[in-house]
């Protein structure tokens, strides 16, 4: 125990990852909600640079900079779908969208 | 330079995570969730740091803490209507959501289980100072070009897409 090891940093990304998805599943709004899919990707990319010092080689650090670039790219497509729909229904509760239901 | 007080490190950062990741999904208020989400972000940069990984580190600090989080507190001054606060947080469906979750976290309880003993007999190689930045650097206009050139691809089209979207009249 009192030597760090790989399992340490993955069973924190673990605990992260459920954190993130408790988010998801449970939360109404819907900022919220998309700031757990950050907490998801956070926790998967601490995994991959935890693995990437195991192993030695940068393979996974690189990894983890491609996906700070795609989180970076889907937290603006999403706010910006967040503010377009937000101005046509003065909500941002995730089961008051429901214009599609039948 | 060798590490010191390791564990000390690792659970004070770990822990700081943890806090911040349960402080997200519980507040009432965006705004605090927002800044939980920038504290746990923090202490995941600084696990990088312990994982000798400094440009990633880097990169979560200026991209993640300094870019993203922003962009997500403008939004929630943007949306934020006062009454959010006062409704009903949660949805209705959450017992199911929550049984899914601890599925979800038995699972991996499982798999570390079966799978701890794969870890035994690997220790990690100390590493010296490196030049961490120059071989990231190397890598990414190297093997990984190609992935590069579309990740700046991607940046093009999701700043349209949001200018786009965002906009009163197209």
């Amino acid at each position: 125990m009192t030597e760090i090891g790989t399992l340490h940093y993955l069973v924190v990304a673990a605990a992260l990852f459920v954190l993130g998805v408790i988010g998801v599943l449970t939360r109404r709004n819907v900022v919220i909600v998309l700031m757990s899919i950050e907490l998801i990707l956070n926790a998967v990319n601490l995994n991959l640079v935890a693995f990437s010092r195991m192993w030695g080689n940068l393979h996974g650090q690189v990894f983890s900079i491609f996906i700070v670039v795609d989180a970076a790219a889907e937290a603006a497509v999403g706010l910006g779908i967040l503010i377009a729909f937000f101005r046509n229904k003065e909500t941002i509760n995730v089961d008051e969208i429901d214009l599609l239901k039948w | 330079m060798t590490p010191v007080a390791t564990p000390f490190f690792f659970y004070m950062l770990s822990g700081f995570a943890i806090l911040g990741g349960l402080l997200v999904i519980t507040r009432k208020n965006a705004v605090h969730s927002a800044l939980a989400l920038i504290v746990t972000l923090l202490a995941v940069a600084g696990l990088y740091l312990m994982l000798y990984a400094p440009f990633v580190a880097g990169v979560q600090i200026i991209v993640y803490a300094g870019g993203i989080m922003v962009l997500f507190l403008f939004v929630i001054m943007l949306v934020s209507l006062e009454r959010t606060v006062k409704e009903r947080q949660f949805n209705r469906i959450w017992p199911i959501g929550l049984l899914a979750s601890c599925a979800l976290l038995a699972l991996f309880l499982g798999v570390l289980a079966k799978g701890k003993t794969l870890f035994e007999g690997r220790p990690i190689p100390p590493l010296t100072e490196s030049n961490n930045t120059q071989q990231i650097g190397l890598m990414l206009y190297g093997n990984y070009m190609f992935a590069f050139e579309i990740a700046s691809l991607l940046l093009l089209v999701a700043i349209l897409g949001a200018v786009i979207m965002a906009k009163k009249r197209i």
